[in-house]
């Protein structure tokens, strides 16, 4: 997208005037700006880029999660935003280390994030604090371990046995 | 999944009604739990997972190229659709730049595809609410559609055609003729199915001021598609963010503004003749000789006759097949207009031959979110309307 950068750059310029600390990082690639956010300023970063007059991101489009194991901090979480009023789109990410990865619900923001957070809770193990409903969605709930986490093997865990043995094992 | 959820009905008056995950109406494998007072709907829990078969983490364990299969078995309605917001991803991770040649093809597919998709829709929720005829009708001619994409791609639903860099191959001669032959003959089915639906009081009463949502609420919800559109919101990404040269194609984005099930039908009814408009200006513009892929050493497979005369060609061939190829670490996030909604698919690159991450952003799997706020409050009859014009598809719900 040709405006990609200027509209990053508004962004950019309003959260830096909401708050200095609101941007810790700016990453380019291929013409697409990313904005890194410090994780305890997430939701009010994100209130911010909704509600501001000049930004109007009102649509969460895509919420998800990378895994950069070994490396630390080894999770990346990506928010979409979209404005429908001014045709834009930005990503936000927030960096989160493996000891800790807890972060902010943006459900009061987008109710839209509900079952995005969930996947990435069901499958990366990422706790959303205030979250209204933090299950388990793809999974079932009695599943271990985060599958998308990149020290869960490709294949599965093959010495656990499936649900179905566990139960007629434990059958009186 | 809620695999030992034992619901317990709130209020001694209402009973709880487990529907799903086997009913005809969910289209897949969808379980709806419904707390029921006689016969209104007080509560719904959509429950799924079902479907789940971890295709996120399957494409980590295959190449970029590899992955492209994985694709097509998501959404199952729409695999071109799928091929194409995963290989836009990937290119612009490479920074490739597609043939015009290329991208007119991949739009023509894509249209047809979005007729076929709306085609299934139609026929499945017209079966949903008693009428029968539409669903034969609207298969005939969608196998003429699936008969096109056998010609071009060699297969009728999972063509993988849609390849980084442009396509899998030329489509063969004469296919154009195939097109127009459909193109000049659908416009008159779709008044057919609009004679047997669009005043038929059945109908009308199922479907009219049945699961209203406002437009706010719908953007709220992260609705996008045809359901947002019904909402009265032109959000159409093939005009508000064109892809694959789309801004060079004339077309309305149909909208309307009372947001019930007929508004989302008569919407994707117009969508069909949109898409018609397409097809026929893409078949003005693909011109008979041309590339169908980008040239890209190292990344793109060199042509047949190159491969057969040139040393490097047969090295890169080889080397291509064999290890793939390996994109600068970096993150990219290309968007769709798929017939469900937005399509997104975030691939991350970390410089190895295999990506980091693959996301699908998946519309039916965020506008399936909306379906408590479309049911509650109304009758157990309009539950199965509404899931019916969500248009979900189950595949792509639980990838």
């Amino acid at each position: 997208m040709a405006d990609g950068n200027q509209n990053a750059n508004v962004v950019i310029e309003r959260l830096r005037a909401w708050s200095p600390d609101a941007i810790s990082e700016i990453l380019e690639f291929r013409g697409e700006t990313t904005v890194v956010v410090p994780r305890n300023l997430l939701r009010d970063a994100a209130f911010h880029c909704r509600d501001d007059k000049a930004l109007q991101f009102n649509l969460l489009s895509d919420a998800t999660c990378l895994d950069r194991y070994p490396l630390e901090p080894r999770f990346e979480v990506h928010y979409q935003l979209v404005s429908i009023p001014n045709r834009k789109r930005v990503s936000l990410k927030v960096r989160l280390s493996g000891d800790d990865p807890v972060i902010d619900s943006l459900v009061p923001v987008w109710p839209g994030a509900n079952w995005l957070e969930r996947e990435i809770f069901d499958l990366f193990g990422i706790r959303f604090t205030d979250h209204p409903d933090l299950r388990r969605i793809l999974l079932p709930e009695d599943w271990e371990g985060s599958p998308l986490r990149k020290d869960y093997p490709v294949e599965g865990y093959r010495d656990i046995p499936s649900i179905a043995t566990r139960y007629t094992r434990n059958r009186p | 999944m809620s695999t030992f959820a034992t619901p317990v009905a709130a209020k001694p008056k209402t009973m709880v009604l487990n529907m799903g995950p086997q009913h005809p109406s969910t289209h897949g494998v969808l379980r709806i739990l419904l707390e029921l007072d006689g016969e209104n709907v007080v509560k719904a829990v959509p429950d799924m997972g079902y479907l789940h078969t971890g295709i996120e983490k399957s494409c980590e364990d295959k190449t970029y190229s590899q992955a492209i299969t994985l694709t097509d078995r998501i959404d199952y309605l729409n695999p071109l659709g799928n091929n194409l917001a995963y290989c836009m991803a990937v290119e612009k991770l490479l920074g490739l730049e597609i043939p015009k040649r290329a991208q007119y093809i991949r739009v023509l597919l894509v249209e047809l595809q979005r007729i076929s998709s709306h085609l299934v829709w139609l026929g499945t929720h017209a079966i949903d609410l008693g009428a029968m005829s539409v669903f034969l009708y609207c298969f005939r001619e969608r196998e003429e559609i699936l008969k096109i994409f056998e010609l071009v791609a060699g297969q009728r639903m999972m063509t993988s055609y849609i390849r980084i860099g442009g396509l899998a191959l030329e489509p063969p001669a004469g296919w154009l003729q195939r097109v127009e032959k459909f193109v000049n003959m659908m416009p008159g089915r779709i008044d057919e199915y609009e004679e047997l639906l669009t005043g038929n009081r059945i109908w009308i009463g199922r479907t009219k001021d049945v699961g209203y949502i406002s437009g706010e609420d719908a953007i709220a919800l992260s609705m996008t598609g045809p359901t947002l559109r019904a909402a009265g919101i032109a959000f159409d990404n093939r005009k508000v963010f064109p892809y694959s040269s789309y801004e060079e194609f004339e077309f309305d984005v149909p909208t309307r503004t009372d947001s019930d099930c007929f508004a989302r039908y008569m919407i994707r009814v117009a969508e069909m003749r949109e898409s018609l408009k397409i097809v026929r200006q893409a078949m003005k513009k693909i011109t008979p000789e041309g590339p169908f892929r980008t040239e890209a050493p190292g990344i793109i497979p060199p042509a047949r006759e190159k491969m057969k005369t040139e040393m490097e060609a047969l090295i890169y061939h080889f080397k291509i097949f064999t290890e793939g190829f390996s994109p600068p670490p970096g993150e990219a996030f290309a968007a769709v207009e798929s017939p469900r909604g937005e399509l997104g698919v975030f691939v991350a690159s970390d410089g190895s031959p295999k990506p980091l991450r693959v996301h699908f952003r998946a519309p039916s799997f965020i506008n399936l979110q909306a379906l408590p706020k479309l049911v509650e409050g109304r009758l157990l009859a309009d539950v199965i309307a509404c899931i019916g014009t969500i248009d979900i598809v189950l595949g792509e719900v639980d990838r």
